[in-house]
């Protein structure tokens, strides 16, 4: 592998920040270097959530090009949609099938897109688009806070890492109650890809 | 860890970000003392008093906090030091988190101070040895710069050192020429300073961070910060100097990369720092011409820079183009169960700010109070749906404007709203002001117990130390009322009806007060009984999507409640607003039902 460069986005809450601090530390672990940075503002309070992972022999900017993007893996649609424009042509994206409207949407001031605009916006990158039903899987296992290991389990198909060292890095993050359930979360997620290839 | 091991003993900051992790992460650490400190001011005065008596100290906060904190800057600057004393500036450029954008480098130039800079973490850690040793060497306090992108990006770390606290450290040596700044000894302290800076100048010349990459001689970059990073990454082949100490400039260096470059030019985020200086060398240098002065740096912008400059060949334009549609913003909020939510409904209706739903009126709202803001979660009410702030400048500066306005004739009443940690960051002086000087302003303060906006560090009102020790908590009530705050009121941030008439009350009264809003941050909030809404009594008449509860949604034309979200018991104050009475706890309305 030359280079990877994920960007990961979703809403300030869903664990963002976690996941790309995950992929991270297993590419570290698996010889790359790897610069991440978040841009979050305030977004501890509701903000959208932005977390560019850079994994190559030698990383300078912490920032990805826009259109470098390799895989784009977005927790929430909208956030899909507004930073779909970083892919680069072909690249992938991980879309969790979930829609949390901002509040200016609740008000009825702006729009929600459609899912057709929401894919329309991304086939102006890429045709590997791909909903998975992280929000539902995860609650249904009971464990929906664990809905950024279930993303990670998606991205590891696509990705030249060891599950083994995966699996390490995510039990070392996590106390130790809770292991088990994010390990089976994670495979979970692995599951939901398995089989695409691209 | 840089600090830690360039043997750090006395750490202070206030938070602030993007630089509240260095205080976070020191004080995990038994060997040092680390506090946060009530403002940057203090915690530049407690650091310089522990430089003076042998320790080495580490004080760190954002750019504007320097603006706090510049009077001891200065101090500092003209007194010297004695054991190593680094000064760490965070600063962000693109405004992530902050009221501006303003470029601390211009802060060594004006004290007269070194600064160094680094570009990535390892440098960051092995930066700050250098730091304290220059300190120490050169009897002069170090600023030490960052930028979001340098403190809020990680990267691997060699952290090859052990601690070492230097030996032989001297305590406090009494010696008036040095540290008592009267005008007689501080004319005798200026010429120093200028003999110093000359000093550091020479060391600059041959500072190991100071780094020349050669490449094609073409084109020369003169960069430092994560302005590097992206300038490798934008022209592979160039050659570079890097500093890494960028006051003051190291002259020959400069001279001599100059001279083996065809063309040079400077990639620097913010204000032509590097740029004007070099100028000022004699030297012929572009940047600004090409790279924008106004916000935070990346490499796209720097492509486009460099295109427009002719230095690379056009690069097509990446931004989708396509029929977008207008995607909706996704600003940061008050979170569920926030207990700011309350206060600042009662203020915006009270005040007429917003139409209320079922409003017959088809005018705009005209707002019938003014509302002196500040900094903090709070600050998040100026957006709608509440609509209930009217300005912020900087920590502190609502109750002074609030003051103003009232005495400017303001034909409208005046209300000041300001957090607790920031009412004793500065909030008090101006009260003292306020009250010294007969306003009639209401002031409300936003007791949360904790600094919440910079991710919940404890200050003087919680009783709790930076290293996690139990301590005299301040009590707000009795401060207030030591100022001489006559009419003092203590309110549960949940309880609507006492908001609305405390609110009234004071903005009847003909002298100043304060009330004291208490409610625990939501972050704390046990969740219990989450509230959901009888959907055979609600008539969609919106009143509860005024507060701007995150958890309250509506979708395709009814509004329903995140369950998930909901903080319950601990709140209800939708359920205090709802007119229908729809809004309850579920087993309730399940037993209504039956």
């Amino acid at each position: 592998m030359k280079k990877l460069d994920l960007l990961m986005t979703g809403v300030g809450g869903q664990g963002t920040i976690l996941a790309s601090d995950i992929v991270s530390e297993v590419a570290l672990a698996a010889g790359y270097d790897v610069k991440k940075t978040d841009t979050m503002g305030m977004a501890q309070r509701g903000g959208s959530v932005i977390s560019h992972v850079r994994i190559a022999r030698q990383v300078w900017s912490p920032l990805i090009k826009e259109g470098d993007v390799d895989i784009l893996v977005a927790f929430e649609k909208l956030e899909a949609a507004r930073w779909g424009y970083y892919l680069r042509p072909g690249g992938m994206a991980i879309v969790n099938n979930l829609a949390l409207p901002p509040l200016s949407v609740s008000l009825g001031n702006e729009r929600y897109p459609s899912d057709e605009e929401i894919i329309s916006i991304l086939k102006q990158r890429t045709e590997s688009i791909y909903f998975v039903n992280g929000t539902k899987r995860t609650r249904e296992l009971g464990n929906i806070r664990a809905l950024n290991i279930f993303m990670l389990g998606c991205v590891s198909n696509f990705v030249p890492f060891k599950v083994k060292i995966w699996k390490d890095c995510i039990s070392q993050r996590l106390p130790s109650e809770l292991r088990q359930a994010n390990i089976t979360t994670f495979n979970q997620g692995r599951k939901e890809l398995r089989g695409v290839h691209i | 860890m840089g600090a830690y091991h360039a043997g750090v003993r006395v750490a202070t900051a206030y938070p602030g970000t993007p630089s509240t992790e260095i205080l976070e992460y020191l004080a995990r650490f038994d060997d040092i003392y680390a506090e946060w400190s009530t403002n940057e001011k203090v915690a530049m005065e407690v650091g310089l008093g522990a430089a003076y008596a042998g320790a080495r100290s580490l004080v760190s906060m954002k750019q504007v906090g320097l603006n706090v904190a510049s009077d001891p800057f200065m101090a500092a600057s003209t007194t010297g030091v004695n054991a190593g004393m680094v000064v760490i500036s965070a600063d962000d450029p693109g405004i992530h988190s902050s009221q501006n954008e303003q470029d601390n480098r211009h802060y060594a130039k004006f004290a007269k101070v070194p600064m160094l800079e680094p570009s990535d973490s390892q440098e960051a850690y092995e930066l700050m040895a250098y730091a304290f040793d220059i300190s120490e060497r050169f009897d002069t306090p170090v600023l030490v710069h960052t930028t979001t992108r340098i403190s809020h990006s990680k990267s691997v770390v060699k952290a090859d050192r052990s601690r070492i606290v230097p030996a032989g450290q001297q305590g406090f040596q009494h010696n008036i020429a040095k540290y008592v700044m009267l005008p007689v000894y501080a004319r005798l302290r200026h010429p120093l300073i200028e003999e110093r800076l000359v000093k550091l100048a020479a060391y600059a010349e041959a500072f190991p961070l100071n780094q020349i990459f050669w490449g094609e001689r073409h084109l020369g970059v003169v960069t430092s910060g994560v302005a590097y990073q992206y300038a490798r990454e934008v022209f592979p082949k160039a050659s570079f100097l890097k500093l890494g100490m960028t006051y003051p400039l190291p002259q020959n260096l400069i001279h001599d990369f100059a001279a083996q470059v065809d063309r040079m030019i400077v990639i620097e985020e913010l204000d032509p720092f590097l740029q004007e200086n070099i100028q000022a060398l004699g030297i012929k240098v572009t940047g600004k011409e090409f790279i924008p002065r106004v916000g935070e740096l990346n490499p796209n912008i720097i492509e486009t820079g460099a295109s427009s400059a002719g230095l690379l060949a056009k690069t097509s334009p990446r931004k989708i183009t396509g029929t977008a549609p207008e995607l909706p913003e996704r600003p940061p909020l008050l979170c569920a169960g926030c207990p700011h939510t309350g206060i600042f409904f009662v203020l915006s209706s009270l005040g007429q700010r917003v139409r209320l739903p079922g409003s017959k009126s088809k005018k705009p709202p005209e707002p019938k109070l003014i509302i002196t803001g500040d900094i903090g979660c709070y600050t998040l009410a100026t957006y709608p749906p509440l609509c209930a702030m009217d300005t912020c400048a900087c920590m502190g500066a609502g109750i002074g404007q609030g003051l103003g306005m009232e005495k400017a004739g303001s034909s409208k009443k005046v209300v000041a709203v300001i957090g607790d940690s920031t009412f004793l960051h500065s909030g008090i002086t101006p009260l003292v002001n306020a009250i010294y000087n007969e306003g009639k302003i209401t002031v409300i303060i936003l007791d949360n117990a904790t600094t919440a906006m910079t991710g919940h560090q404890d200050h003087p009102g919680t009783g709790v130390s930076a290293q996690g020790k139990k301590t005299r908590a301040v009590e707000l009530e009795q401060l207030v009322r030591g100022i001489g705050v006559r009419d003092v009121k203590v309110v549960d941030a949940f309880d609507i009806k006492a908001l609305r008439a405390s609110v009234r009350s004071s903005l009847d009264s003909p002298e100043l007060s304060v009330i004291i809003v208490r409610g625990a941050c939501s972050v704390y909030t046990p969740r219990s009984k989450p509230r959901v809404i009888d959907t055979e009594k609600c008539n969609n008449c919106g009143v509860c999507l005024m507060i701007g509860c995150p958890a309250i949604q509506s979708e395709k034309e009814r509004i329903c409640i995140d369950t998930a979200l909901c903080v319950g018991d601990a709140c209800t104050i939708c359920q205090q607003l709802c007119p229908r009475q729809a809004i309850a706890p579920q087993y309730k309305i399940m037993k209504e039902s039956k």
